[in-house]
């Protein structure tokens, strides 16, 4: 579904990806680990597409198509989700109003019906319980005056609406407490299915005891250093990074 | 020196009309419209070198021929005028064509006892007492240029009257519409609003105008709340594009008095709107809420003053500006806390959003405060679109014309969620969607 051969980005004249090969097919979960500053959130961004940073070398295949080419409204159409680590507030619009906006740009884009009012708020209902979110709440401005987690739980909502082939879910355990995160992991295994892959990029192996990952892979300095199953999160959560790190110098 | 030239044209005019049977009033309006016409020949047109007039020139309204409306010119298309003037179909109005009331278009069923909706010139024949004791006693005509010519000139308008402990539910519409016919045309339509003691009533002002010719419409609006009144007054302007539009809106509110004042700006090419508030009472309360909208080449002023004159008063003052092409939006917003007015509250918030590398926005927040317990606090900002809120939207898969379409409809939605009139809201909702979609 998705190939990255030597991925090389850089924000400014600093470089972050130097380097990344990564392989995700259908039905899988990837989580992608590593201490900060490593580089996972700019990758999640530069597959979204973001313009803040220049893409210098490699190449992103999604599904035959050269992805790197694509506008970010086009990755979106064509089924890439980023559920963002910050969510953005916008004040003056709500949820409801931006979703129906969003889902009805992608059918549009596959040809289909938009959907009216009433059908998107059928659909919409139906999400809420997978996240255990009050509707009252999509009736406020985007994001505005949310907590951590009412913000975790609406990219979710966004996600398990806009029904993607490929998530990416940027440090989406960030900032939540535990009921919070166990609601969102809770949201997010629901939506596992095997035309689905996702991408879970965090800083803590706990999200891991959540959502169980079918691969875990570790980035330091832009690059993979070490990839293995999900019995290397707890590898991780006892011996911490530092060990990989000389790893990651012998490769230099 | 055209200024000069024009202000001798409008004190002939003013001759004129005096001595041609047009001035016919009664003594107490014609020494008020003498007293108009003689402030303005003391101050002539305000120039960038008036600090209140920085950033605007008056020049092309000084320039413009003069053409003093008698009423309703050429076949104009008053219902299309009307649906223009967001006005609902079901509640009481006033229609006016070139400042002139045209009964046709107008009608006030079933208003509760003792409300009046009314013509100015209708009221000015039966020598109404209110209009000798309010009109000209708020709009200052010795400081304000405009509000002097308004002075000089009035002969129509709308005059609203709530009785004490009325409650009026449905909202009430002045609809000024101008279309300038064969040539220029200028009006000055003049509107009293009188709230009694604990009354009630929405009051919403548009302005349209046809968009083919220049035309210059000069209105002044008197607003006075009595006691523990409570307005809910909207101003809209949606001027032809061609326009200019200089609007004045005075407030006096007593103890306890509350005025929520909207000021929606679309239309017209050069505008100033003036708004002055007098919290003159105790405990009185003013809301003004703003929103304008600048696109091509349009000139838009918005010139705000509070007066805190009395205790334990509170200003809350929200304006936001949108500006595409080579627009350019002025907010100057003025607080005076006086002497006596200890434990004022007064908060004024301006934001503009800059939609394109041309548009220009001068923002002037100016405190002047005499009293030394008082709560204080104003803020201003300039930007443009966010470019993290407009990435957010493009990974959802709207396209950057969409993305920006909605951010600028969020971005108005503050103020429009303000407006309590559910139709009104409605179809600005309407106007400001289809407007965005070009942005």
């Amino acid at each position: 579904m998705l190939d990255i051969r030597g991925l090389r980005a850089k924000a400014g004249n600093k470089e972050i990806l130097r380097g990344i090969d990564l392989h995700v097919g259908a039905g899988e979960v990837h989580a992608i680990m590593g201490p900060n500053g490593s580089g996972k959130s700019t990758l999640a961004h530069v597959l979204s597409g973001r313009e803040n940073y220049e893409v210098t070398g490699g190449e992103v295949i999604y599904r035959g198509e050269d992805l790197l080419a694509m506008s970010p409204e086009m990755r979106a159409r064509e089924g890439i989700f980023l559920a963002f680590q910050y969510p953005v507030e916008i004040p003056g619009v709500s949820t409801t109003y931006f979703l129906k906006a969003a889902v009805n740009a992608v059918r549009k884009h596959k040809g289909l019906e938009e959907l009216d009012a009433m059908e998107f708020l059928a659909l919409i209902k139906e999400k809420l319980k997978l996240v255990e979110m009050d509707q009252v709440l999509i009736n406020r401005p985007l994001n505005e005056g949310f907590s951590g987690g009412e913000k975790k739980r609406n990219e979710i909502l966004q996600m398990a609406v806009l029904d993607p082939v490929l998530a990416l879910l940027d440090e989406t355990d960030s900032g939540l407490d535990i009921d919070a995160l166990r609601v969102v992991a809770g949201g997010v295994n629901a939506l596992r299915r095997p035309d689905r892959a996702m991408i879970v990029i965090t800083h803590y192996q706990r999200l891991l005891n959540y959502i169980v990952p079918d691969f875990i892979h570790v980035l330091f300095e832009g690059r993979i250093i070490k990839s293995g199953t999900k019995e290397l999160a707890l590898e991780l959560e006892s011996r911490g990074y530092d060990w990989l790190k000389g790893g990651a110098a012998a490769v230099q | 020196m055209i200024a000069t030239e024009s202000k001798e044209r409008y004190i002939a005019a003013f001759e004129q009309s005096q001595s041609n049977g047009n001035g016919a009033a009664p003594a107490w309006l014609k020494k008020l419209r003498r007293d108009g016409i003689a402030s303005f020949a003391a101050q002539g047109f305000p120039t960038p070198k008036d600090e209140e007039w920085k950033y605007t020139s008056v020049e092309p309204i000084a320039s413009l021929p003069l053409a003093q409306s008698q009423g309703s010119e050429r076949g104009i298309d008053a219902d299309e005028m009307i649906a223009q003037s967001f006005a609902d179909a079901t509640c009481p109005r006033l229609v006016f064509i070139n400042g002139v009331w045209t009964r046709e278009f107008s009608f006030a069923p079933g208003l509760p006892r003792g409300v009046r909706l009314t013509s100015l010139a209708e009221l000015i024949k039966q020598d109404e007492p209110l209009l000798s004791e309010q009109l000209g006693r708020h709009a200052n005509y010795r400081r304000q240029a405009f509000v002097a010519l308004n002075t000089a000139f009035m002969g129509d308008g709308a005059v609203v009257i709530i009785p004490p402990g009325c409650c009026l539910a449905q909202p009430i519409y002045l609809i000024y519409i101008s279309s300038p016919g064969a040539g220029p045309l200028v009006s000055h339509p003049r509107t009293l609003i009188f709230l009694g003691a604990g009354s009630e009533a929405k009051i919403i002002e548009s302005y349209v105008g046809v968009d083919e010719g220049a035309y210059f419409c000069n209105a002044v609006t008197e607003l006075i709340g009595a006691a523990d009144s409570l307005a809910d007054y909207y101003r809209l302007q949606r001027e032809g594009r061609s326009a200019f539009h200089t609007g004045t809106f005075d407030a006096d509110l007593d103890r306890g008095a509350h005025l929520t004042a909207h000021a929606v700006t679309l239309g017209g090419s050069l505008i100033r709107n003036n708004v002055h508030v007098a919290l003159n009472g105790e405990g009185a309360e003013c809301v003004l809420n703003g929103l304008y909208l600048g696109e091509g080449k349009q000139h838009i002023d918005n010139f705000t003053e509070i007066d805190h004159l009395k205790p334990r008063a509170t200003s809350f003052e929200l304006y936001k500006g949108i500006l595409n092409g080579a627009a350019h939006g002025v907010f100057n917003g003025k607080i005076v806390v006086h002497k006596d007015a200890q434990k004022s509250d007064a908060r004024q918030v301006n934001k503009n959003l800059l939609l394109s590398a041309n548009a220009v926005v001068n923002t002037k927040p100016q405190l002047e405060i005499y009293a030394d317990d008082v709560k204080c606090s104003h803020g201003s900002t300039i930007g443009q679109l966010d470019a993290d809120a407009l990435f957010y939207l493009r990974t959802r898969g709207l396209g950057v014309a969409e993305a920006r379409s909605l951010l600028s409809f969020a971005f108005a939605g503050d103020v429009v969620g303000r407006i309590k009139v559910d139709s009104l809201r409605r179809q600005l909702d309407d106007y400001l969607a289809v407007q965005f979609r070009r942005v």
